[in-house]
């Protein structure tokens, strides 16, 4: 039996050796700047360029419309700040409630600029109504930002709806689909800007990308050399973009295999815990990310829960990893209305390309008691 | 992020569970905050005929720093006379704790909040004169309770406000 058993692959993956061995050799040998004249720079432009016609190809977009970034942080920010820049000034922004912070805190700093927002409710479990986006779309709409996959409770959002909704009413579509990317189909045609980070998919962490259709308008947020099509100026991370192609290969090659290993998992994950009294399941048990499980457990409170398990050798979440110093429950399970007693109590369970089912097992295996043992201690009984 | 003195006591826990025969409980924090504590005291004479806490438990619904500093709380206030137990403070259970990460200092608040409430139940119970120190600390953490709900009522309020309305701008619970 392994040491430790890793069940956070939401918030970071391993590196995997093959995208390692790809990236190792632009550390050493190839240590060239991709905007030098000489062998050296001519090498790393090569790379580069070899990698972005391979994320190209692999998400059906052409390989001029991909800017790489330091992540999908950087990503997020280019795509609402960049084209509430390009807009120039004021209009409105729509997004939803349940997005991840770096979407959710750009659209908060553009509203303290005079840029109007609104965020759109979901429903129980987590998906945001294609009508009601249309509904909320005024005459000063630029951009409508909705995740392609929740991070926190794995809910697949209607993008491909709300995407063709824009289009022809010149109102540019953003999704954040890192937690989407190799996991599920993405309907790109319907897609104006998308973001995503290689580390979610067992590639490095500091790299990401924003892809930018053509004719998408965005001001930069970095000033400098021009690189990236003068997007995103700073010299190219090399080994990083190299392995972020590596593993998009790398998922896309066992794609089927894996995610049909992770619905499994999950659907066993469902049946076995909701077992347990007092227990819900925050998100939706079908349409879904194959990787994300989300429980809420009454009495207990989450990081209690996490640190009990981390005793065990089983790493978990209670959330997003970004919110965990954070007291507050999450934006996410109150916007999907789990009552703010149970909100405290929640525990992400998200799987990865190296998840056996010996793994689950063993989290199954003593999940109940670590939840019998914090509901000793706690005031609260749950009922049976 | 806690000190090895902080998982100890979150890994065992000391005086853990309901008292069997209490004489008062403090209940302080908010589930909505993610934060409860139930501190459950007895009292009794010892040979000089002082009261004592002759036994000191607590129910908590928390995080590892809850958890932790009801463990530690319990045990500073075992065996001592109420007038020492109402001394003992927020900053006592951090410290014998090692400290604590910055943002989870308000749980040895709720510890020490927790013990000055079951001692203000007692006293009032037995119809004591209540100690200047103690009836004022009373008073500050019952207004704290009260305007922690306050804020999650206006926190839930606006969750159902449609346009323009802030997501980031929670009620801070510390």
């Amino acid at each position: 039996m392994p040491d430790r058993v890793y069940l956070d692959n939401s918030a970071t993956t391993p590196v995997a050796s093959v995208v390692l061995d790809a990236m190792l050799p632009y550390f050493g040998a190839e240590y060239g700047n991709a905007s030098s004249l000489h062998g050296y720079g001519r090498e790393a432009r090569r790379a580069v360029e070899t990698s972005r016609e391979s994320i190209a190809e692999a998400l059906g977009v052409r390989s001029d419309e991909i800017v790489f970034t330091s992540g999908a942080t950087e990503a997020d920010n280019l795509a609402i700040v960049g084209s509430a820049l390009a807009h120039g000034g004021g209009g409105h922004i729509i997004t939803s409630r349940v997005e991840h912070d770096a979407a959710l805190h750009a659209v908060e700093w553009l509203r303290s600029t005079g840029v109007a927002a609104t965020f759109l409710d979901v429903d129980e479990v987590g998906r945001v109504d294609a009508d009601a986006v249309r509904a909320a779309m005024r005459r000063d709409t630029f951009l409508v930002s909705v995740m392609a996959g929740n991070n926190e409770i794995g809910t697949l959002e209607p993008i491909g709806d709300i995407g063709r909704m824009c289009r022809g009413r010149g109102i540019l579509f953003h999704t954040d689909a890192v937690q989407a990317l190799g996991k599920v189909d993405i309907e790109i045609e319907a897609v104006d800007l998308l973001s995503a980070s290689a580390h979610k998919l067992h590639g490095p962490k500091g790299v990401g990308f924003l892809v930018v259709r053509r004719g998408t308008r965005l001001v930069p947020l970095f000033h400098g050399g021009g690189h990236e099509r003068g997007l995103r100026s700073g010299t190219e991370n090399v080994p990083g973009i190299v392995g972020f192609a590596a593993a998009v290969r790398l998922a896309l090659a066992e794609r089927r295999e894996v995610t049909d290993a992770m619905r499994r998992m999950r659907r066993r994950l469902i049946d076995r815990v909701l077992q347990i009294p007092g227990t819900r399941l925050n998100g939706d048990p079908e349409q879904s990310l194959p990787h994300i499980t989300n429980f809420s457990f009454a009495a207990i409170e989450g990081e209690s829960l996490v640190m009990k398990l981390d005793e065990e050798g089983i790493a978990t979440s209670t959330g997003s990893a970004c919110s965990s110093p954070n007291l507050e429950p999450s934006h996410v399970l109150v916007a999907i209305g789990v009552p703010l007693s149970m909100a405290h109590g929640s525990l992400r369970i998200s799987t990865g390309r190296e998840t056996t089912d010996a793994d689950i097992d063993r989290l199954l295996d003593v999940l109940p008691s670590v939840v019998g043992e914090l509901r000793a201690m706690s005031p609260f009984k749950v009922g049976e | 992020m806690y000190t090895e003195k902080v998982v100890e006591h979150f890994r065992h826990p000391h005086n853990m569970g309901k008292l069997k025969e209490y004489s008062a409980v403090g209940k302080v924090g908010n589930i909505l905050c993610g934060d409860v504590m139930w501190l459950y005291i007895r009292v009794a004479k010892d040979e000089q005929g002082r009261d004592v806490l002759a036994d000191v438990s607590w129910e908590t619904f928390g995080c590892t720093a809850a958890i932790a500093t009801s463990s530690m709380v319990s045990d500073l206030a075992k065996g001592r006379t109420l007038e020492e137990a109402i001394t003992i403070s927020n900053r006592d259970v951090a410290n014998e704790l090692g400290g604590l990460p910055p943002i989870k200092m308000h749980c040895s608040g709720l510890a020490a909040d927790a013990l000055n409430e079951a001692i203000y139940e007692y006293m009032t119970k037995e119809g004591r004169e209540i100690p200047a120190a103690l009836q004022e600390r009373h008073e500050h953490i019952q207004k704290d309770m009260a305007t922690l709900e306050e804020r999650y009522k206006v926190f839930l309020d606006r969750g159902a406000a449609k346009d323009d309305a802030s997501a980031a701008a929670e009620p801070s619970c510390s």
